[in-house]
């Protein structure tokens, strides 16, 4: 059964003629990386803040367990392209600030910090200050305080966007393993076709103006990573190869995408 | 499953502490030495101006006759008090609407930040009284509370009172929104937004006020003190100035402004300890 479940959803800014999001239908259940991939304006942005209810569809109906979404709450956590950490804190407490919200006592809830933080491959950075950590770490920390609320899915806001390529290769491999040892459902935005060919078990493809989905794939490659293969010779198999470019050519034949000709 | 080849502490301290001055070329000297340099040059002009007579003590005395006032002012004293009396009554004042400022202003900043009603009432509040100089509604309060202590203290709590409430609103009005974000999809309430998230986020901004109040409210009770007074430094200076005692004169500007000096830094200190964050690429 579905988890989360968007029914034919259509936003629009206040003001704007053309609806940022139109007629989505989207579910997605247990076990399930989905990833929603599109160019710029495609409304990725639109649709995770939607769901993680920033801000209202102007039609449709999105659903957690069967129970209609209203504003944000600890049962959709979210992880944001620039960390969204609070510098005033160490990276403990960062990590455990959710269950501070929610009145857990200092020892549980630190507790449970520190075993997120080695989910992450942090452990041991309890006390550093969040200005002291790297790109790569910060993001593993926003990782790792999302998922010590102990949500019912993950929403992940183009994560990996701001760090560079080896970084990225690497943060993208630990959230395969984090993804598979929590079991937590995960739905995640990026514009990197790399990225969401690798991580996604489902992919779901957006054109813009307005934003609609134009193709959803079902993939194995994550699940490949999974069972112990290395990242390289999945990304460098033809089949991977054939599936990135299969995506490349459908977003570019949309209307809408201009392509840039050669001349 | 080691992934830890990108943990390199290295770099990240790197991040964490850049160099604060660009590098200077070898063999020149620093600010801060030039600075150094141009206050003894500025004594020693001083000095020997006066020791060569050249002005008339009645306009500049002597570094050494100011010294020499001071340790007596110190150990006996100038109108029935002796310094630190005068110091400690300026410093009671301002350090008495310094406090009910931070009490009343930071919360009204708050409200004036996060809520459009609080801004609505609290804006032209504070817009219409802030550019007047404390001085000319000074005889004002004088008529409304008399020449005693509250009417002094009250107005240097009004000075005070409205750089850190405009300060304070600018810090909740420019918090990170994506912050706010986070803190709410963790379950954060309105009322654990503002003091997990709003509050510390907009501290750099409030300790700015803070800084900006106490200097203003200084001048404004040094200024006061010297028009409406019994004691305080403002009262010192204006009162050897009617007996033409220039050196105790000399000595209260000097006195006044090593406080000012000492405040500024002292807050600044405070800054660099409570928000170290603050001007980190984060």
């Amino acid at each position: 059964m579905a988890l989360l479940q968007l029914e034919r959803i259509s936003a629009q800014y206040p003001g704007a003629t053309e609806p940022v999001l139109a007629d989505i239908s989207l579910t997605l259940g247990p076990r399930q990386l989905l990833v929603a991939l599109g160019p710029s304006g495609s409304g990725k942005t639109s649709l995770l803040n939607l769901i993680a209810g920033f801000v209202e569809p102007s039609a449709g109906r999105i659903t957690l367990d069967g129970v209609p979404v209203k504003g944000p709450s600890a049962e959709r956590g979210v992880v944001f392209q620039d960390d969204a950490l609070l510098p005033w804190q160490d990276v403990l407490a960062n990590v455990a600030f959710g269950l501070e919200l929610a009145g857990i006592p200092r020892e549980q809830r630190e507790a449970k910090a520190r075993e997120m933080l080695a989910l992450v491959d942090l452990a041991g950075f309890d006390t550093r200050r969040i200005w002291q950590l790297s790109g790569g770490q910060r993001q593993r920390v926003g990782l790792a305080r999302a998922l010590a609320a102990d949500p019912r899915v993950l929403l992940m806001d183009e994560p990996f966007g701001a760090l560079d390529a080896f970084t990225r290769e690497q943060v993208q491999e630990l959230l395969l393993q984090v993804w598979k040892r929590t079991n937590k459902p995960v739905f995640l935005i990026t514009h990197d076709i790399e990225e969401a060919v690798f991580l996604a078990t489902d992919l779901v493809l957006l054109a813009p103006n307005p934003g609609r989905v134009v193709e959803r794939l079902h993939l194995d490659f994550g699940q490949r990573y999974g069972a112990g293969e290395s990242a390289r010779s999945i990304k460098s198999d033809p089949r991977f190869i054939e599936t990135r470019e299969h995506v490349l050519a459908s977003v570019f034949s949309q209307r809408g995408v201009i392509r840039e000709q050669r001349a | 499953m080691s992934i830890n080849s990108y943990d390199c502490p290295q770099t990240a301290d790197a991040t964490h502490n850049p160099a604060p001055t660009a590098p200077r070329p070898r063999g020149s000297v620093s600010t801060r030495a030039i600075s150094v340099l141009t206050l003894i040059t500025l004594l020693g002009t001083w000095w020997l101006v006066t020791a060569a007579h050249w002005i008339d003590p009645l306009f500049l005395p002597p570094p050494s006759a100011v010294l020499e006032k001071g340790w007596l002012l110190m150990t006996k004293g100038y109108m029935d008090s002796n310094l630190w009396q005068h110091l400690g009554a300026s410093l009671q004042r301002i350090g008495l609407a310094l406090v009910a400022a931070i009490l009343s202003a930071v919360p009204i900043g708050i409200a004036i930040g996060h809520n459009r009603i609080a801004r609505g009432i609290f804006d032209p509040l504070i817009e219409f009284y802030r550019p007047i100089p404390p001085l000319a509604y000074l005889p004002l309060i004088v008529i409304w509370c008399g020449i005693g202590e509250f009417s002094k203290v009250l107005l240097i709590y009004l000075a005070i009172f409205a750089p850190i409430a405009i300060a304070t609103a600018t810090g909740v009005r420019t918090v990170d929104p994506t912050r706010l974000r986070a803190a709410q999809s963790l379950g954060a309430s309105r009322w654990q937004l503002i003091r997990h998230v709003i509050v510390p986020s907009a501290l750099p901004d409030i300790l700015t006020g803070v800084r900006i109040g106490l200097g203003v409210g200084w001048s404004t009770l040094v200024a006061a003190e010297l028009i409406a007074a019994t004691s305080g430094l403002g009262f010192m200076v204006q009162s050897a100035a009617q007996f033409l005692v220039t050196d105790v004169v000399v000595l209260g500007i000097l006195v006044i402004a090593i406080i000012a000096f000492a405040m500024e830094m002292g807050l600044r200190a405070l800054q660099r300890k409570l928000v170290p964050w603050h001007g980190q690429s984060h």
